[in-house]
């Protein structure tokens, strides 16, 4: 498996991240460098190993059925970059 | 349950279809946050820094939301799982805060289950249900408030959905149909979901493929998202149903895709913006821990299940000897199944039945309310039942007491109204017979065409008799007297 | 002055208590030093007016008796928990002029103990470095040098190590990943534990890996460690991963008595061309053990050569995730487009350094269609080997000893070509971040150059009494006092 450029710039697509054509052999290299030193792994044998899916053995906790917060549009749009009575605004999405 | 197949160019076709339901779950809290579930605040209100998706905030669960969910499944006589995983479902939208859903991916919290179809002619058919799982819902963009941008409203966002997916059972829009109404049904009746299609709150995803008559293989399939009808369901169905054997028969590929149901020019079209291909690249969320369910807890919600629409039309059959399809309609909802027991509670039950679906539902119709809001009261309609079979009044009066106390808005009692507007029955001989002397002298004429043959003229007789005791002669007596007198 | 400035939390606090010290006199001392420290461009935000304000308030407290853990204590926080009302970067372009309206667990844990804050600390983007190297607000410099040349803190913890070594705090806050407290610890000659996990609340702390994130102290002396820990700590029903255990007094665990206990020594830790400066440590500190009355023993961990390239799988790919919410829409920077997707990509791009960029996509890589069996769930499955060693070793330890890192503090702008060759100064300490278990880094000699390395202590899940009991006994016994070349002019 080899992450070239074509793979970067699908990744980086993915995770919304503008990478200038210019900079994508570079990273395909760098990322390839870490995804080539990374498959190591494949030589430890896991067979009949379960993937880990929890660090210590405690049960998920869960909350009772009580509304206990909310009503702060003031302190969820506080930081927002751009916001128009208590909305978010982000550059119109058309279906 | 008529087969549904469509004739094309090259031959049958018939259609498979899937149905992906999104059910909001009846809880006062979202799924991972403290904030309220309830519709119609002030935008960005029952938003919690969680729901928002703040740096640092983090999701637990909340009981309730897995309890419906679990009931669901129980209700749907599926498997529960009581090992079951939260993953994150990972893409880009404005009205995802987190930049990912918390769904469950590949270990759900319910597995395989069964819907029964009722069809019209009382014959039945079993829908299989892959799989139900909890997930997040979405926020909500707006688009019309501001010329270039987009509002995003997140009261939404985080509350908790029941995915639940059919296997590609159904042949027919109609099954589609009947497949949504049952499943509509099983929920208001767990109360686990409202089942408010309008307001959003049940939505399907229908997955269309057709195939030739004899095929076993499945065909591409396209996926319609967000229909927010039953009868929209249906509809899409058909056109996309039509669309994909023309474009099979025109010698192309139907390609797998999202599409959208567009109701007001009877089309389904491709979902550019979807088109993208996906990578969700989803992952269990590290914020939780795997889900896992005390049998003990699963077995008392198992115990607190309520009687179901198919058992509680069993049993409606086999206790007060309906038909399968007034069974059914009964059963249908909650509210409506209660009424019918409770009028029909020591009665005769057919004719509670008949009550019910007829003058009852006529009446409610008319005025446009649920049966949870009927003026009449389950109590007093089998009042009025009870003064029928007690012969204090004919059925033919009933009905206009029924539309008195329709009309009069307090519950009025039957018995009350038959007092005051003395409608009580005339069962006195004399009395009866003293009116149908009176007929028969007044008409000496139809006497003679009767006793000549004309059978037929003896209603009009009754109807005379009838009329001339503002219809409170016992009718069976009328007959009877008539017989006896003109012979 | 400077006589304040050398009592560590624990003699300060006695101080504190006899009456011979308030806490605004230590620390009005605290922030003359970060002021004289500016140099070393340790604090991102500098708070202290409302240090000051703070520590009139813990004064008046204690005029009336009320005295938390670690009342009037002038602390540096590291800028990954959310302060309200105080800037909260991550060290990151992309939070610019994010202002909570909330407070991280750990800091209220520490505001109700009577903490007092100077400011928000310099440290690597979203914690994702060795080095500090990766802050946008530029390198932080570590107060110890080697003549002219200036050096790493280490990371990601970068200048919290710093303050709390060049005297521009008594103590500080650090989160460990893979190592970002222990590490910078042991660069910068001063204790830092990294606790179980599931012990500190990840509540409000900006998350950089979920499974792996664990806030803990960073402090001069284990005693001040472990009242530190005892402040953060504490179950908290907002983070489902929080534990219920109740939190010991650890401080009471110092009791420097470990007769009879066995410490594992780690073969797989005697890597190839490891420094021999490191080694002739590692074996003093099995000496100095020894002679205190405890076994060391050898044992293996036969995965420990596969725990880097594990934790550069899971911890990328929980990244990518949790550095998703990163749009441009609720808090931030937001880079304008003329679609939403382009915003989101144009602000990322703009709001992301290179190594975030670098993990952020490493981490969609190995989580997406085709990719996700051979890397992510290969890890996981590596990752569950790796625990099961320390599990089974465990049967039969109570301590396990190994250096911190493989290197003293390295030149600033070293290493920065080769990201993996950075990767390697982790190689210790992200062995027991996979694991979840407690480990700590104690100052325990110089090198040739004259740079502080440490030795960590790994313990079991919730024995960080242990930890911290040989490492009190490893701190007494290499008696540490060098100071860095900084706070000597
Ligand atoms: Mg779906
Ligand atoms: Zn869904």
């Amino acid at each position: 498996m080899s992450l070239d450029r074509e793979a970067v710039s699908k990744i980086a697509h993915l995770a919304r991240i503008e990478v200038p054509e210019s900079r994508l052999d570079g990273l395909a290299g760098e990322l390839d460098n870490i995804i080539n030193w990374v498959e190591q792994l494949a030589e430890v044998n896991t067979d009949n190993v379960e993937p880990m899916t929890r660090v210590g053995d405690r049960k998920m906790p869960m909350r009772d059925d009580v509304v206990t917060d909310g009503e702060k549009q003031a302190d969820v749009t506080a930081n927002a970059p751009v916001s128009q009575d208590g909305f978010y605004l982000v550059p119109k999405v058309v279906e | 349950m008529a087969s549904y197949i469509i004739q094309g160019e090259t031959g049958d076709w018939e259609v498979v279809i899937g149905l992906e339901v999104h059910a909001q779950v009846v809880s006062n809290a979202k799924l991972f946050s403290g904030s309220s579930t309830s519709f119609g605040a002030p935008q960005n209100s029952h938003v919690s820094l969680v729901d928002a998706a703040m740096p640092g905030m983090l999701p637990v669960i909340n009981r309730k939301c897995v309890e419906q969910a679990v009931r669901t499944g129980l209700g749907l006589k599926a498997a529960i799982n009581n090992y079951s995983i939260f993953d994150r479902k990972n893409y880009f939208y404005a009205d995802l805060p987190f930049g990912y859903q918390i769904s469950q991916f590949k270990q759900p919290v319910v597995g395989e289950g069964t819907v029964v179809l009722d069809f019209e002619d009382g014959s039945t058919r079993e829908v299989g249900i892959e799989r139900l799982h909890l997930e997040q819902d979405a926020g909500k963009s707006i688009h019309d408030l501001h010329p270039t941008q987009s509002a995003i409203d997140l009261n939404r966002a985080g509350v908790a959905l029941m995915e639940i997916v059919s296997k590609p059972d159904m042949r027919s829009p109609e099954e589609a149909g009947l497949y949504l109404r049952k499943l509509r049904s099983i929920l208001r009746y767990l109360g686990t979901c409202d089942g408010n299609m309008e307001e959003g709150s049940m939505r399907a995803d229908v997955n269309v493929s057709v195939r030739k008559v004899g095929d076993t293989e499945l065909n591409t399939r396209c996926e319609i998202k967000n229909v927010n009808s039953v009868r929209f369901v249906m509809q899409a169905i058909e056109v996309e149903a039509e669309r994909q054997i023309e474009v099979w028969e025109s010698g192309q590929e139907v390609r797998q895709e999202t599409r959208l149901f567009d109701p007001n020019k009877g089309e389904t079209r491709s979902m550019r913006s979807k088109e993208m291909a996906h990578d969700y690249r989803y992952f269990p969320d590290p914020d939780l821990l795997p889900l896992e369910l005390d049998q003990a807890w699963v077995d008392e919600i198992a115990a607190s299940l309520p009687e179901l629409p198919d058992e509680k039309a069993d049993r409606f059959m086999s206790q007060y000897g309906l038909s399968a399809y007034d069974a059914r309609v009964l059963v249908a909802e909650r509210e409506i199944a209660a009424y019918f027991e409770t009028a029909a509670e020591g009665r005769d039950g057919k004719q509670a039945a008949n009550w019910v679906t007829g003058n009852l539902f006529g009446a409610l119709n008319k005025a446009g309310l649920d049966v949870a809001d009927s003026p009449v009261s389950a109590a007093s309609l089998g009042r009025l039942l009870d003064l029928i079979s007690e012969d204090v009044i004919s059925g033919k009066i009933a009905k206009n007491i029924f539309e008195i106390m329709f009309a009069d808005g307090n519950d009025p009692d039957p018995a009350k109204i038959v007092e005051e507007k003395g409608l009580k029955q005339v069962t006195d001989t004399g009395a009866i017979e003293a009116l149908v002397d009176a007929a028969i002298a007044a008409n000496p004429d139809k006497v003679a065409e009767i006793r000549a043959g004309k059978d037929k003229l003896k209603g009009w007789f009754v109807g005379q008799v009838m009329k001339a005791s503002q219809g409170k002669a016992n009718p069976a007596m009328v007959n009877e007297l008539l017989d006896r007198k003109i012979g | 002055m400077s006589d304040i400035l050398d009592l560590s939390l624990a003699g300060a606090r006695d101080a504190m208590a006899n009456g011979q010290l308030t806490s605004l006199e230590l620390t009005d001392a605290y922030i003359v030093a970060a002021e004289r420290a500016r140099d070393l461009n340790i604090y991102i935000t500098e708070t202290f007016d409302r240090a000051r304000e703070g520590a009139k308030a813990s004064d008046a407290r204690r005029a009336k008796g009320k005295v938390g853990l670690v009342e009037g204590q002038p602390l540096a926080i590291k800028d990954l928990f959310c302060t309200e009302g105080v800037l909260t970067t991550a060290a990151s372009h992309i939070l610019d002029g994010f202002t909570p309206t909330y407070e991280s667990t750990v800091t209220a844990n520490l505001w109700r103990n009577g903490a007092v804050m100077l400011g928000k600390t310099n440290m690597d983007e979203f914690a994702m470095g060795s080095s500090n190297m990766t802050s946008y607000y530029g390198g932080v410099r570590n107060p110890w040098k080697t003549g002219n040349r200036d050096l790493v803190p280490g990371g990601s913890s970068g200048g919290s190590a710093s303050a709390v070594s060049g005297y521009a705090a008594i103590a500080a806050t650090g989160t460990d990943t893979g190592g970002s407290i222990r590490q910078p610890a042991s660069f910068c000659g001063i204790v830092g534990i990294k606790p179980t996990y599931g012990r500190c609340s990840r509540w409000g702390t900006v998350a950089f890996a979920s499974s792996l994130d664990q806030a803990g102290p960073m402090t001069r002396t284990v005693r001040d460690a472990a009242i530190m820990l005892r402040a953060m700590a504490g179950h908290d029903p907002k983070d489902a991963t929080s534990d219920e255990r109740a939190i010991p007094d650890f401080e009471a665990a110092l009791t420097g008595d470990i007769r009879g206990m066995k410490i594992g020594i780690p073969r797989e830790y005697q890597l190839d061309g490891l420094p021999e400066e490191i080694s002739k440590l590692w074996a003093q500190g099995r000496q100095w053990l020894t002679d205190a009355g405890a076994e060391c023993v050898d044992v293996s961990l036969p995965h420990t050569k596969y725990a880097l390239p594990t934790y550069y799988i899971v911890a990328p790919a929980e990244a990518s995730s949790n550095l998703a919410r990163y749009d441009g829409v609720r808090f931030g920077l937001r880079v304008e487009g003329d679609s939403l997707d382009e915003m989101y990509a144009k602000t990322r791009a703009a709001g992301f350094g290179d190594e975030v960029q670098r993990r952020v996509l490493i981490g969609a890589y190995v989580l997406s269609a085709g990719y996700y069996d051979a890397y992510y769930i290969k890890a996981q499955k590596v990752r569950a080997l790796i625990a099961r060693d320390f599990d089974e070793v465990f049967g039969k330890v109570d301590a396990i000893l190994t250096p911190t890192a493989p290197n003293a503090a390295f030149g600033m702008g070293e290493q920065m070509d080769d990201p993996i060759k950075m990767f390697l100064n982790d190689v210790f300490t992200v062995p027991a971040s996979l694991a979840g278990i407690p480990g700590m880094s104690v100052p325990a000699g110089l090198s040739a150059e004259g740079l502080p390395l440490g030795l960590q202590i790994l313990g079991k899940s919730f024995d960080e009494e242990t930890v911290l009991r040989v490492g009190g006994v490893l701190e007494q016994a290499a008696g540490f006092t060098a100071k860095p070349s900084w706070l000597e002019g």
